[in-house]
């Protein structure tokens, strides 16, 4: 069993070189070659990866920032939009309210001023249909003067009362 | 892995039932009959029987040393695990090629190469060695194959011959020599066999570093055919035992330490290949490692 032959190892080294000859050009050369190609692929796919995720992430902030800003914006202009309306309201009824204020007067004095002169007319009337009325009662002629102070008494006494 | 072991079992008996046809005819049980198994033979033994290998190559006589040159059964074996790995390696190699994610025999021969890159040559030898990935893998595939082959009924190990061991550590001396002188050039691999020191001393130091060049391959040698034939003896061993006792009411005892001592052979196998590799390229990183550390003494030199 421990007895060396010198033909089996001429056998192992010659079948050892040949294979590795053979395997290192069809196997082993195609393996390492296949093997590194991926790893190259699968580092430079992560390293891709990992540069989309961080310009991903600016995107986003971006976007928060944006979006921040507009928000901002919104609520500047819906403030002042408020204020404004507010404003123009309080114009409007105020211009509302003196102008109906104004009418109001307007129609207050125009009545007053129609009562006056209905009130004159009606005195002037009433004068005339009381000497008239008063000719025809009396049956008798009076002189003009004698009239105007009949009439103006009765007058004054019906102001009185 | 139990249907191999079951069948290293059939293949061991056969062995067995020989060695106790011969105890039949009224010869004393020997153990050295179970031994002649595992001897290299110009027979290969096959289902039914045995027979004589074919093929006759003639012996040549080259310096007084006698090259026997037959086809015996370990070369026969030799020669079918470099075969059967050819086959594996570029079938696999063509899978890897046409598949984006290996599967498959791809996958798995892809697992032992990187494992050899980056647990055995990198750490080892760096970068540097990766130019010696196909001689590592060439030795660690080749030997794991041989030693598989002992487990499959019929098989032997070819690495259970201590002459083909002897060839791989003959390869793997001048690997180790090629590396160490590629890496610091001829001058200094011969400056590095004085040992460093003063010339008066040279008679005792290069005789001394020239046996440390070569107990280095005698021990991947001596390793490699010692784990292989041993695990073959322990089983016969135990199967012999039967035989010893005569007697098969023993026969379950030995037949389950057998079922162990083969499951134990099967991860043996594995185990060696990378061990033998391993300290191949252990030693081939000495050589390189000793050219890079000189480089940076001559820096430092260099700056001083």
């Amino acid at each position: 069993m421990f007895d060396i032959n010198p033909g089996l190892i001429v056998w192992t080294i010659v079948t050892f070189v040949l294979l590795a000859a053979v395997l290192a050009k069809f196997a082993w050369k195609p393996l390492l070659q296949s093997l590194h190609e991926r790893e190259d692929k699968i580092s430079s796919a992560l390293e891709q990866s990992e540069k989309a995720r961080a310009e991903a992430a600016e995107l986003l902030k971006q976007n928060e920032r944006n979006m921040a800003r507009a928000e901002e914006e919104y609520q500047k202009a819906i403030r002042e939009g408020k204020a404004l309306a507010e404003k123009l309201k309080d114009e409007i009824v105020n211009k509302a309210k003196q102008q109906a204020q104004r009418e109001v007067q307007m129609a207050k004095e125009e009545i007053q001023r129609d009562i006056d002169a209905a009130k004159q007319q009606l005195r002037t009337e009433v004068a005339d249909l009381a000497i008239s009325a008063a000719e025809k009662i009396l049956d008798e002629t009076l002189d003009q003067q004698k009239h105007k102070k009949l009439v103006d008494s009765f007058l004054n006494q019906m102001k009185a009362s | 892995m139990l249907l191999q072991t079951h069948t290293s079992i059939a293949d061991t008996t056969q062995a067995v039932a020989d060695t106790a046809q011969a105890a039949g005819h009224g010869e004393k049980f020997n153990f050295a009959h179970l031994l002649d198994h595992m001897k290299d033979s110009r027979e290969l033994e096959f289902p039914g029987g045995h027979g004589e290998l074919p093929i006759h190559l003639p012996t040549v006589e080259i310096a007084g040393i006698t090259f026997d040159f037959n086809i015996t059964k370990h070369v026969f074996f030799l020669l079918l695990s470099a075969f059967v790995l050819i086959i594996f390696a570029v079938a696999a190699a063509r899978q890897n090629k046409k598949n984006l994610v290996p599967r498959g025999l791809g996958n798995l021969m892809e697992v032992f190469i990187v494992f050899m890159r980056d647990e055995v040559v990198l750490p080892n030898m760096g970068k540097a060695g990766l130019r010696y990935m196909p001689y590592v893998l060439t030795t660690f595939f080749f030997i794991l194959i041989m030693n598989l082959a002992g487990l499959i009924p019929y098989g032997a190990s070819a690495t259970s011959n201590v002459s083909v061991t002897a060839g791989l550590a003959i390869v793997a001396f001048i690997m180790i020599q090629l590396a160490a002188i590629r890496a610091q050039g001829l001058k200094h691999y011969l400056a590095h066999l004085t040992g460093g020191v003063h010339p008066v001393l040279w008679p005792i130091m290069i005789p001394i570093e020239v046996l440390g060049l070569f107990t280095k391959p005698f021990a991947l040698c001596i390793r490699l055919f010692a784990n292989m034939t041993g695990g073959h003896i322990v089983i016969l061993s135990l199967i012999g035992l039967i035989f010893l006792f005569r007697s098969w009411a023993i026969a379950p005892v030995p037949v389950v330490f057998v079922l162990g001592i083969n499951m134990l052979e099967l991860f043996v196998a594995f185990l060696q290949a990378y061990v033998f590799t391993m300290l191949t390229s252990l030693f081939m990183g000495l050589g390189i490692q000793a050219a890079h550390s000189e480089e940076h003494a001559e820096h430092a030199e260099g700056h001083h």
